[in-house]
């Protein structure tokens, strides 16, 4: 799986109408670790970007202030041109935009599959019922889970259930979906059934986020990888010159960890 | 050996205690649930509320509250609930006195049956954009309810039995009956014992197996 095209360079952060999401100068703190360090990341429409790098490095962290369910201490996020607002009204509208999909699914436990789809439609985008139980259906069945809809979360296989998570997020038609380490959690035969949907989201045209272990997705699916390390983005580049080519030493001494086996 | 009985109308005694216990449990449920919200908001306002409430109210005999209701807000302030007579007064001021108190009960359970809900699930919802209220409301607290209904159950009972203490105020509820007639039949004085006893097991004991029950069909499963 090498045949990718790689139509965007890695550069700088320049602002251009098609960027959708846009880190200016972020720094967080945990108490006295600074896990983000003057990171600087643009996020153009249709791209597909993968955050890498060892754990603890922040990747995930970057992921989640994306949709400020991590607040940051100082620096700029917008997304579509719309800096992140305060908790409230607005924040929630905005977060209806962004598509999120986590490590340990998280889908509502009480309630049943399809019910989890149509959730925020509902709720949120006040779509009527049976519009919202057709498109819920359809999306149940795009991620190849139709089957389950009337299934509680903890009927099914943790693929399924994050697939199903999937659907979820997609239920919003958001502007741009967050992957946070989506197959981490996962028996590793049922990776590939949610890397799968992640493959065919992305050649659709979906605005991407990922954070990820997953190195031949990475190679397959991105525009761009990100590297970190210690809080900083170390190196950003194109996934064929990434892997082949790093110019780091730490992304370098990451890679040789492993990719030799 | 029961003759005595006769005398007494024991059934309207019990009907006072359950209709003390079925306000008091609705009002307490919904008052309680209203706590656990305000402690789990995001305003600081709310929480150090309901923070204030519980501490006072929680750690306060029940028997200076129900008293302080009916000399303090009756016959004080002057305040009736809408009561006509002194004794539908009384029934009111016992069933607000009874709710105060045991909301904090049922706070202090709903927020433990919080704690128990992966934050995750809270992140999640969030995510989608729904806001504090639909967070807590759809998706927080059916998952808490489900977890937490063996000590609701606790809490229920506890009240049906505390309902006694609104004899100090004068209700005629099982409890001052019985005063009356271990005053007046002071010779079968453990058979009026055992009858007012017998009289709550009955009240009690279903509850506690109907909601062990509910509590195992409803939990969520992870």
């Amino acid at each position: 799986m090498s045949n990718v095209s790689v139509t965007k360079d890695a550069g700088g952060p320049e602002s251009a109408p098609s960027d959708l999401v846009v880190l200016n100068n972020v720094n967080k703190h945990f108490g006295a670790l600074h896990v983000l360090q003057d990171i600087d990341l643009t996020i153009a429409s249709g791209e597909v970007v993968v955050v890498i790098g060892p754990s603890g490095s922040g990747k995930s962290t970057l992921c989640r202030t994306i949709n400020r369910l991590e607040t940051i201490d100082s620096g700029h996020i917008a997304i579509d041109e719309k800096p992140l607002p305060e908790e409230g009204k607005e924040l929630a509208q905005l977060r209806a935009d962004v598509g999120m999909v986590f490590q340990s699914f998280n889908l509502f436990a009480h309630k049943t599959v399809l019910e989890n789809v149509m959730l925020g439609q509902l709720k949120v985008r006040r779509t009527p019922k049976q519009e919202a139980q057709d498109k819920a259906q359809a999306l149940l069945d795009r991620v190849g889970v139709a089957n389950q809809a009337h299934k509680y979360p903890a009927q099914l296989s943790g693929g399924q259930q994050q697939r199903v998570a999937i659907a979820r997020a997609l239920a919003m038609d958001p502007k741009v979906m967050l992957f946070d380490e989506p197959t981490s959690a996962l028996d590793p035969e049922m990776i590939n059934e949610v890397l799968e949907v992640m493959q065919q989201l992305a050649r659709d045209g979906m605005t991407m986020v990922v954070v990820t272990h997953e190195m031949g997705f990475a190679r397959s699916a991105a525009n761009r990888v990100v590297f970190m390390s210690d809080g900083r983005i170390v190196e950003e580049a194109a996934p064929e010159q990434f892997f082949n080519n790093p110019r780091s030493d730490r992304a370098k001494d990451f890679l040789s960890k492993i990719l030799q086996h | 050996m029961f003759d005595f009985l006769e005398d007494y109308d024991v059934w309207e005694a019990f009907w006072v205690t359950i209709q003390l216990t079925l306000y008091s449990a609705i009002g307490s449920l919904i008052w309680g649930t209203v706590l656990a919200a305000m402690r789990v908001s995001p305003v600081p306002v709310m929480r150090a509320f309901g923070t204030l409430y519980i501490n006072t109210v929680r750690n306060t005999p029940l028997t200076v509250i129900i008293v302080a209701t009916s000399l303090g807000l009756y016959q004080t302030m002057g305040i009736e609930l809408g009561g006509g007579d002194s004794k539908e007064i009384g029934f009111r001021l016992a069933v607000l006195g009874l709710i105060a108190y045991h909301a904090s009960f049922v706070c202090e359970s709903l927020r433990s049956g919080i704690n128990t809900v992966p934050v995750g699930q809270a992140e999640a919802a969030r995510a989608l954009g729904l806001n504090f209220l639909q967070v807590l409301t759809l998706i927080v607290l059916p998952q808490a309810f489900r977890s937490v209904v063996a000590p609701l159950a606790n809490v229920l009972i506890a009240l049906t039995k505390n309902t006694t203490v609104a004899s100090a105020i004068g209700v005629s509820e099982a409890a001052l009956l019985m005063k009356e007639m271990i005053e007046i039949e002071s010779d079968v004085i453990f058979l009026v014992f055992a009858i007012f006893a017998l009289g709550f097991v009955l009240l009690t004991l279903p509850v506690g197996m109907l909601l062990g029950w509910v509590s195992k069909r409803v939990a969520v499963k992870r």
